[in-house]
C-alpha cells in the first residue's frame, strides 16, 4: 500500500514503514535504547530526505521510550532522580546541537557530521560493550574467580555536590550526570537519536548503575530529550512529518513491549553483548558507504534551503 | 501592376495559411489532488488542429507537448575524495529550475524541432541548463541525470498519437514525488522544424484532504503541530502499554 507523505513529500509503502517501526521497537524495548540510531538510517535508505527522516525518527523515539518505560515502571526498574539530573544537562545540550545542525545543514556537511558520528560513537561503545560483556560472561562462568566489588571508587565520586540516588544504590556527585546528559542532548539533536546506545553504557561504567536501572531510567531520560527535539525541529524547520511517525509510532510501540518481555528472559550479560554486535553492525555499515566510492557523486537539494 | 497583385493575393492567402492552424486541446482534469493514497497519475492531453483551408502540402504536421513543473531553487553537491573518506566538497547554486519537466512528440524531436525554435520558444530541458561557465556544467549534467532517473526530467520522442494531421493525443506521466504548485501544459505544432502555433494551459496540483491539512499545519501552526506530534507518541506508547498489560502475557 503506496502513501504519500505530506512533509517528507515521497510515496512510501506503508506496510514497509509500520515493519521498521516494530524492528526498531522491539529491539528499543530489548535493550533500553530509543532505536533513534537504527531507525535514521533505515529512513534514509528507504529515500525520506534526511531533515525530515531526523525529526520525524525522534518523534518515533519519543512513543517507543514511553511504552518501553511503562514496561520498566511495573519493574521499578526507573531512577527517576538520576533521570531528572541527566535530563536537566540534556535539554541543554540539545538546544546547542539544534543550532550546530542548522549551521550544518547550510555547509552541506550534516550528512557527513552524523555519518562521522555514528562511526565514531557506534564503533567505540560498540567495542566497550562487547569486550566488557564477554570479560562479564567468562567471569559468570568460572565459579572460582574473585568477585568484583559492587562499588569501585573512581574519580568520578571525587567530586562536589553529592547526591543520593537511592533507586541505583549510588551517591555521587551530579556533575557527571549532568556532563553525560548535556552530551547526549547534543547528540540527540544532531543524529536524531536518543542517545541510548551512549547513554546505557556510560551509565554502566562511568556512573557505576546497576543495570537493572539503566535500562528504565536511559528510556525515562530520552522521552524527555527527544520530546525537546521534536518540537524543536517542527519548529524551527517544520520537518516533523506526523503521517510518517504514525506509522512507525504504530509499529514501535507494539515492538517495544515484545522487546521489554523478551529482554526479562535473557541475562544482562547477554543482553549487552548483543546491544553491542548490533551496533557494531550499525558502525560498519555505516562506515562502508563513507569509504566506498559512490555510484553517483552528485546529489541535489531542492526547495527552500536551510 | 499584375505582379503588385500577385504579391498581395500571395500574402494575403499564402502566409497567413500557415497561421491559420490552431490548436484546439484539453486536459483529462484541470487538477490533482495530492492526497494519502497518491502514488502517481496520468494526464491525458488531447486536441485537434483547427484550420479554414486543406491540409498544407509540404513537411508534414508535428506536434510537441511540454509539462513543467513549479520551479525551485535547487543546489547541487559534489562528492570527493578527501582524507580517504567520499564528502560533499563543492557546490553549485542552479538557481530556479522546473521541479517536473517532461517532453512528449508525434515524431523524432530533431525531426519535429530545429534548435532555433527549440532555444526560441524554450521547449526542451538541455539548452536551459546549459553555462558558459566550463567548471560549473558539469554540476548542471548531473541534475539533468539524477532528475532524470528520478522520472522527474523526462523525453518522450513519438508518443503522441496523431491522426490525419488533425487530431492528436498522449499520456503524460507523472511520478509519486510530486511537488506542489502550478504545472504549466504547453502544445506546439510544427512544421519543418518551425513553430506554427502555441498554446498553453494550466494544471493545478495541490495537496488535499489529510495531507492539505497536515502540511498547513506543520507550516502555521509549527509549535502546535510539534505539540500534537508528541500527544500522538504518548498516546500511542501509553496505549499499546496499556492494552498489553491487559492481556498479561
Amino acid at each position: 500500500m503506496q502513501l504519500y507523505l505530506p512533509i517528507a513529500e515521497v510515496s512510501v509503502n506503508a506496510i514497509a514503514l509500520v515493519g521498521i517501526g516494530g524492528i526498531v521497537g522491539f529491539l528499543s524495548g530489548l535493550f533500553g535504547v530509543g532505536g533513534g540510531f537504527l531507525i535514521t538510517p533505515l529512513l534514509f535508505f528507504i529515500g525520506i530526505p534526511p531533515a525530515v527522516a531526523v525529526a520525524t525518527g525522534s518523534n518515533q523515539v519519543v512513543a517507543s521510550s514511553i511504552s518501553g518505560v511503562l514496561a520498566q515502571l511495573k519493574r521499578k526498574a526507573v531512577d527517576f532522580r538520576m533521570g531528572a539530573v541527566l535530563l536537566g544537562g540534556g535539554l541543554i545540550g540539545s538546544s546547542v546541537g539544534i543550532w550546530v545542525f542548522r549551521k550544518l545543514s547550510a555547509a552541506g556537511q550534516v550528512d557527513l557530521f552524523v555519518q562521522l558520528s555514528y562511526v565514531l560513537f557506534l564503533g567505540v561503545v560498540g567495542l566497550m560493550m562487547l569486550q566488557e560483556s564477554l570479560r562479564a560472561l567468562a567471569r559468570s562462568r568460572k565459579p572460582g574467580a574473585p568477585i568484583r566489588r559492587a562499588h569501585v571508587h573512581t574519580w568520578v565520586h571525587g567530586m562536589p555536590l553529592k547526591m543520593k540516588f537511592r533507586t541505583s544504590g549510588l551517591y555521587i556527585s551530579v556533575i557527571p550526570p549532568l556532563v553525560i546528559g548535556a552530551f547526549i542532548g547534543f547528540l540527540s539533536a544532531v543524529m536524531g537519536v536518543g542517545g541510548g546506545f551512549i547513554m546505557v553504557p556510560a551509565m554502566i561504567y562511568l556512573l557505576g548503575m546497576p543495570t537493572k536501572v539503566v535500562i528504565g531510567t536511559s528510556l525515562f531520560q530520552i522521552i524527555f530529550t527527544t520530546a525537546f527535539t521534536t518540537v524543536m525541529h517542527a519548529v524551527s524547520s517544520q520537518t516533523v512529518d506526523l503521517m510518517l511517525a504514525l506509522l512507525l509510532i504504530l509499529g514501535g510501540v507494539v515492538g517495544a513491549q515484545f522487546g521489554a518481555r523478551v529482554g526479562v528472559k535473557l541475562r544482562a550479560e547477554q543482553l549487552r553483548i548483543l546491544l553491542a554486535l548490533l551496533v557494531l553492525a550499525v558502525c560498519a555499515r555505516v562506515a562502508f558507504d563513507l569509504v566506498m566510492t559512490p555510484e553517483e557523486f552528485y546529489s541535489i537539494t531542492a526547495g527552500r534551503l536551510p | 501592376m499584375i505582379r503588385a497583385v500577385a504579391l498581395f493575393l500571395m500574402l494575403a492567402l499564402g502566409l497567413p495559411a500557415v497561421a491559420e492552424e490552431k490548436i484546439v486541446a484539453g486536459l483529462s482534469q484541470s487538477s490533482v489532488s495530492i492526497t494519502a493514497d497518491y502514488a502517481g497519475s496520468e494526464i491525458l492531453v488531447y486536441g485537434a488542429v483547427k484550420r479554414e483551408t486543406p491540409i498544407p502540402e509540404g513537411a508534414p504536421l508535428r506536434v510537441i507537448i511540454t509539462v513543467e513543473g513549479p520551479d525551485q531553487p535547487v543546489l547541487v553537491r559534489r562528492k570527493d575524495r578527501v582524507y580517504g573518506i567520499w564528502i560533499n566538497n563543492d557546490k553549485l547554486e542552479a538557481g530556479m529550475v522546473p521541479s517536473f519537466y517532461a517532453v512528449a512528440t508525434s515524431a523524432p524531436l530533431k525531426d519535429a524541432l530545429s534548435p532555433e525554435a527549440d532555444l526560441r520558444y524554450g521547449i526542451t530541458l538541455p539548452p536551459a541548463l546549459r553555462t558558459e561557465d566550463r567548471d560549473s556544467q558539469p554540476f548542471l549534467d548531473a541534475l539533468l541525470r539524477i532528475r532524470t532517473q528520478d522520472g522527474r526530467y523526462a523525453t518522450y520522442e513519438n508518443t503522441i498519437a496523431l491522426t490525419e494531421q488533425t487530431l492528436f493525443r498522449t499520456d503524460i506521466v507523472l511520478p509519486a514525488a510530486l511537488t506542489e504548485g502550478n504545472y504549466t501544459v504547453r502544445v506546439f505544432l510544427t512544421r519543418d522544424g518551425a513553430v506554427v502555433d502555441e498554446m498553453k494551459r494550466t494544471l493545478w496540483v495541490r495537496k488535499a484532504g489529510l495531507e492539505r491539512f497536515l502540511y498547513e499545519a506543520a507550516h502555521q501552526y509549527a509549535l502546535l503541530y510539534g505539540l500534537a506530534a508528541l500527544l500522538i507518541a504518548a498516546v500511542a506508547g501509553w496505549g499499546a502499554s496499556a492494552i498489553f498489560a491487559r492481556l498479561r502475557w
